[in-house]
């Protein structure tokens, strides 16, 4: 039995009919290539398939694509908005917060989510922040303070009244 | 990994979602999924179909009514951890709340989905017991409710029936003067407990008059501690007082402790008793 969903990723609305059992992450990487997103655990924890669903970081490994019917998913992709990097890319690009990169859309996505809600993080803070998101590589130092930089960058922006 | 095969239907009223449960037996209701997306991945489970409730808005929210706080059971992790309501009427419950997993899980897990699941590991369930919530359930026969003591019967069972949804959970508002506390030793990749202990502290003239204590993630269903309870009453709510009541914690687990790869039972037990004091000890500072 397969279900009618429509889903808009990135802006653009990609409807399809889906096995129920298909999980978020399948539904973005399959049907249009979109593959920044990763699957790594596949159990919720290393947080590589992060996404903003609504807005709100959700782990695609643990949500169904029929959950997300009608919803607007976020991707690595989607994030840089006409051709200039989101200060997050920026930040990660310039502190060297990634080595091999696979966790990296994942690291973006969950250090989003911590902005929102909490706009100007101790770097305690945000190692809280990402504690659902697993690196292999870096040890994390440089993601902190990519981070760190990337709520500068934000904060100096909303002072302004700039877009960010 | 994928799931098995099911049927998916999606309600939109809990009335629907009864008549579905009804007509195929061994349908599981669907949440947020953060409990059963796994348990589908891992094949622990193969329900016919899935019943997708999270779309209903009677089930979401917190809400003061009167003397009870009442919680629907679509109402995220998150939104408990950030409830002002919460914070000022069972502060525990947000404490424990903001310490399930990560942001993102605490985005998408709910009330209702976590105490239906009942994992022995899992934090809402022992701060429900301690606070004496009680579970709001429609079933086949109409609705019910049936007290936090009653409803967590065995790991992963508790007194939901095959037909039965779980609407929402209610508690008494923290009088004044309570202290309340959650304290953790959470599993450094799952964020699960091994020991979770929630402690509520009343003191009147100097002297503890009321103390509830509750240990989850140490044995197969969470516990009240009514030894540690009743050490404390009389008793003053400060330093040596405190470690002598939760020394008692070890008489209260009984025998049938987990263990796993990561903390033997042995352990559980010598060291639920640090965190028994550290509840104690941090519901006190905080009685107002």
């Amino acid at each position: 039995m397969k279900v009618p969903v429509s889903i808009q990723i990135n802006g653009r609305l990609y409807e399809s009919e889906v096995e129920p059992r298909k999980l978020l992450v399948h539904f973005i990487r399959d049907l249009d290539n979109l593959t920044g997103t990763k699957v790594g655990c596949d159990t919720s924890q290393c947080g590589a398939c992060t996404v903003l669903l609504d807005g709100v970081a959700v782990k695609s490994c643990t949500c169904l694509a029929v959950q997300a019917d009608g919803a607007e998913v976020t991707t690595i992709e989607g994030l840089a908005q006409n051709g200039e990097l989101h200060p997050l890319q920026e930040a990660f690009w310039n502190k060297h917060g990634l080595q091999c990169g696979f966790c990296t859309p994942g690291m973006i996505f969950a250090s989003h989510e911590l902005l929102r809600t909490n706009p100007d993080p101790t770097d305690e803070e945000i190692r809280h922040g990402l504690e659902g998101n697993l690196c292999r590589c870096t040890g994390y130092q440089n993601i902190v303070r990519s981070v760190r930089e990337a709520a500068d960058i934000m904060n100096a922006d909303t002072q302004d009244g700039g877009e960010g | 990994m994928f799931a098995p095969r099911f049927g998916y239907h999606r309600v939109s009223s809990v009335a629907e979602a009864g008549a579905l449960l009804r007509e195929h037996p061994g349908a599981k209701l669907l949440a947020g999924g953060h409990s059963l997306i796994p348990v589908l991945k891992l094949r622990l489970a193969e329900p016919p179909a899935l019943i997708d409730i999270g779309r209903l808005a009677e089930l979401k929210g917190i809400s003061v009514e009167g003397e009870a706080v009442r919680i629907g059971a679509l109402t995220t992790h998150a939104e408990l951890a950030a409830s002002a309501d919460l914070e000022e009427h069972a502060p525990a419950l947000a404490e424990a709340a903001g310490m399930i997993g990560d942001p993102a899980v605490r985005n998408r897990g709910t009330i209702g989905g976590n105490v239906a699941h009942a994992d022995p590991a899992s934090d809402l369930p022992t701060v429900l017991l301690a606070l004496d919530a009680s579970f709001e359930i429609v079933g086949a026969d109409g609705e019910r409710t049936v007290a936090a003591a009653d409803f967590f019967q065995g790991m992963m069972a508790t007194a939901l029936g095959d037909d039965d949804l779980l609407t929402a959970v209610v508690l008494p508002a923290r009088p004044p003067g309570q202290g309340q506390a959650y304290a953790k030793f959470a599993h450094p990749a799952s964020r699960y407990a091994v020991i979770g202990v929630a402690a509520t502290l009343e003191v009147n003239d100097g002297v503890c008059s009321a103390a509830a204590v509750a240990a989850g993630g140490l044995v197969p269903v969470p516990t009240r501690a009514p030894s540690v309870e009743q050490a404390l009453v009389g008793e003053p709510a400060a330093g040596d007082a405190i470690a002598t009541a939760a020394s008692q914690i070890g008489t209260d687990l009984g025998d049938d402790l987990i263990g796993d790869l990561f903390a033997s039972a042995e352990y559980r037990k010598a060291v639920a008793g640090v965190y028994v004091q550290q509840a104690l000890a941090t519901a006190a500072e905080r009685i107002g």
